[in-house]
């Protein structure tokens, strides 16, 4: 199980690496497709069939979304010479790079093994949940019961999002 | 394990398309690589050996379930990157069209 995810999370890599340094901006959102589709296959193979539903549908949008974008906009990459600016910025992610791979060695002692978590918090949610809310499906019943206002506030910020395109895109800016 | 750190690299190779891309799209995709990195190692904390996907059977009540909670929570933070991303999307066709490039060395006069 953990050797098919590491798989399928190399994948994803390249893809992003892919879409990074790709010459053609059509390309590198498709490449970016390919990260948004693999964490799909992730879903589903860690037993998270809602979050595969929600994330198909979300990707699938945002690709039609960046995809409408560049066919109205600039296809080509504009790759000036790779002067010294360039240098001094990949040197200097670099060094930010390297510095969260240590924090993160550190920090990764502190976590469970793959697989073999505890369920701290989730004990209340599991035992007796189908009891209080009425739902067989646990995440529905957590997300619409036990944290409805936490999905009232994602509403809320999906008609702020709603609000905002429309007022950006309408709006006639200054000559 | 391994899988942890994987994740984690595919958080750095976003991190570091932010950094270094010039072009205002591959900012925003690189921004989503990092969103996608979370939202995998959050739901990979909640998965359980042998777990079963959280919905309830009935007749079998008794039985290993991988931690809903986690699933919840990036149900939330899904919905919420597609809005993100469709404002950054809608902002970044407002420059292009004002400045004629995605170029952030060229985008100048971004204050006023």
């Amino acid at each position: 199980m953990e050797l098919t995810i590491s798989v399928i999370v190399g994948f994803m890599i390249l893809g992003a690496i892919y879409a990074i340094h790709a010459r053609d901006i059509l390309s590198a959102v498709i490449a970016g497709g390919i990260v948004g589709y693999s964490l799909v296959i992730c879903f589903l193979l860690i037993k998270a069939p809602d979050l595969a539903i929600v994330q198909i549908v979300v990707e699938t949008i945002t690709l039609i979304i960046m995809i409408a974008v560049v066919l109205d906009s600039s296809r080509t990459e504009a790759y000036g010479r790779f002067d010294g600016q360039a240098y001094a910025t990949a040197g200097a992610a670099l060094v930010i790079l390297l510095i969260l791979f240590w924090l993160f060695r550190h920090a990764s002692a502190s976590l469970d093994h793959f697989g073999e978590g505890t369920l701290r918090m989730s004990d209340a949610y599991i035992n007796g949940a189908v009891e209080k809310t009425g739902s067989v499906n646990l995440v529905t019943g957590v997300i619409f019961d036990f944290r409805g206002y936490d999905t009232l506030g994602e509403a809320t910020v999906l008609v702020t999002a709603v609000l905002g395109v429309l007022t950006i895109l309408r709006i006639r800016g200054r000559k | 394990m391994i899988v942890y750190w994987l994740c984690f690299i595919l958080f750095l190779t976003g991190l570091y398309g932010v950094i270094t891309r010039r072009n205002l799209i591959k900012i925003a995709i690189s921004l989503s690589i990092m969103e996608f990195s979370c939202f995998l190692f959050l739901a990979l904390l909640g998965y359980t050996k042998g777990g079963e996907a959280p919905i309830v059977d009935p007749a079998d009540p008794v039985r290993t379930y991988v931690d809903p909670l986690p699933q919840a929570m990036v149900l939330t933070a899904i919905v919420i990157g597609l809005a993100t991303t469709a404002m950054l999307m809608a902002v970044i066709i407002r420059i292009y069209r004002k400045y004629g490039t995605f170029d952030i060395r060229e985008i100048k006069n971004l204050r006023g």
